[in-house]
């Protein structure tokens, strides 16, 4: 029995240790990818990488937009009208989207989307001894290849996250004005009214920021620490997502706690 | 990939991006982020139910400011208002009244000024003494049953 109690100690602090351990390896490769003098030549994989990363997720994030706001365009309707209030449809589309869909919804996708495929590439780049040719030609991998992709991930998704909300809150006009007929006027009059730039969409944006930070380190460290095997890489893949997802849920709560938490 | 196409399709993302957050700023936020001047005034309610931070001041059924804080004043212990008026609006009279009202029956509560006669006007920091607390339905209901039993 006591045997079995010690054992057990000992095992949750080998995980601890463990963690530990990979967290620290982690911080030490954004460091080291990060901290470094861009060349002129960093520019063109930077712009690579962008396309990559931020312009083919463009279409998945203008289809989820659309449909998001709809469908809160929608329920939004039949709730207030419930309460004679359908005009206020509009601040809670605009309020939903900027403070918490529109970041939240975009950094998911964009975890399944960019984030796997991020983890993909740099496993198959490990298995495949790349990353090791590369270190024989006196080229450091981290700044050739983490860095730009880091980057990239920061530079997309507070970008894609503004263009999430603006076409979710016109997809939301087009259900509410357009097809249920609340009045245009007081569809983005209210809006106006509620929506503050630096308390809602600027937070919204922080928030973005966030997430992409987080996941763009997940996503590399995943793929730079994955087992060179191919059960390895789709691990490896399948981790990126899901710690992704879920850093980003935690994370909203807290943030939305700081951000919006106080408020009477 | 063609190189000038790759060039293309980044930069027009990051437009598309900024143009977002710039349509953001001042089609959803509706220019509330213009910083015009302000200038602070308070007021002493006897009760200021229901009124917050970032209610509507307006004059005329036209917004001019938004409350700041309400907190009580420990000198009289009334509720003290606390507002920023526009800076473009510094003709309020030193006897102008403040009021709580609701838009609608059981909307939300916001400040309402009504300009007095004198010449003087309404700096900042000033205090408006002529106040009318906000509307309590339940002290109302419970007088309109209070005058149903007299009868």
């Amino acid at each position: 029995m006591l045997n079995f109690v010690v054992s057990c100690i000992a095992n949750l602090g080998a995980v601890f240790l463990h963690t530990l351990v990979q967290m620290g390896q982690a911080l030490l490769m954004l460091l080291q990818a990060i901290m470094v003098q861009p060349k002129a030549s960093s520019l063109a994989r930077l712009i690579q990488q962008l396309y990559v990363v931020g312009v083919q997720s463009l279409i998945i994030i203008l289809v989820s937009a659309l449909f998001i706001g709809m469908v809160l365009g929608l329920q939004g309707f039949t709730l207030l009208s419930a309460y004679g209030s359908e005009q206020a449809v509009g601040q809670m589309v605009a309020l939903t989207l900027v403070r918490e869909l529109a970041p939240v919804v975009a950094a998911l996708l964009f975890a399944g989307r960019a984030g796997s495929a991020l983890t993909a590439e740099i496993g198959l780049m490990k298995a495949t001894e790349q990353l090791a040719s590369l270190e024989m030609f006196g080229i450091d991998p981290l700044h050739r290849i983490v860095a730009p992709r880091f980057w990239a991930g920061i530079i997309s998704l507070p970008l894609l996250v503004a263009i999430f909300s603006l076409v979710g809150i016109y997809g939301g006009h087009l259900v509410a004005v357009e097809w249920l007929g609340v009045y245009s006027g007081s569809y983005w009059g209210n809006m106006q009214q509620a929506v503050d730039f630096n308390e809602d969409v600027l937070n919204g944006m922080l928030k973005a920021l966030v997430f992409a930070f987080l996941i763009s380190w997940i996503a590399l460290y995943q793929g730079y620490s994955c087992l060179p095997t191919s059960q390895g890489i789709s691990a490896a893949t399948t981790r990126t997502v899901v710690y992704s997802s879920l850093a980003i849920l935690g994370f909203d709560f807290i943030l939305t706690a700081l951000m919006f938490g106080g408020a009477v | 990939m063609n190189k000038r196409w790759l060039e293309l399709s980044v930069g027009a993302m990051m437009v598309a991006g900024i143009a977002a957050l710039v349509a953001l700023a001042l089609q959803v936020s509706g220019g509330s982020m213009r910083n015009v001047s302000h200038y602070p005034v308070s007021a002493l309610f006897e009760n200021a139910a229901g009124l917050g931070p970032k209610a509507k001041v307006t004059m005329a059924g036209v917004t001019i400011g938004e409350v700041v804080a309400v907190g009580i004043d420990p000198d009289t212990l009334m509720a003290e208002v606390r507002m920023q008026i526009d800076g473009q609006i510094n003709y309020l009279s030193i006897d102008s009244s403040a009021s709580i009202l609701t838009a609608g029956l059981l909307g939300e509560k916001y400040v309402g000024i009504t300009v007095g006669a004198e010449d003087d006007l309404l700096g900042a920091g000033d205090v408006i003494e002529d106040t009318q607390s906000a509307l309590i339905l339940e002290e109302l209901i419970g007088q309109f049953l209070i005058n149903l039993g007299d009868k």
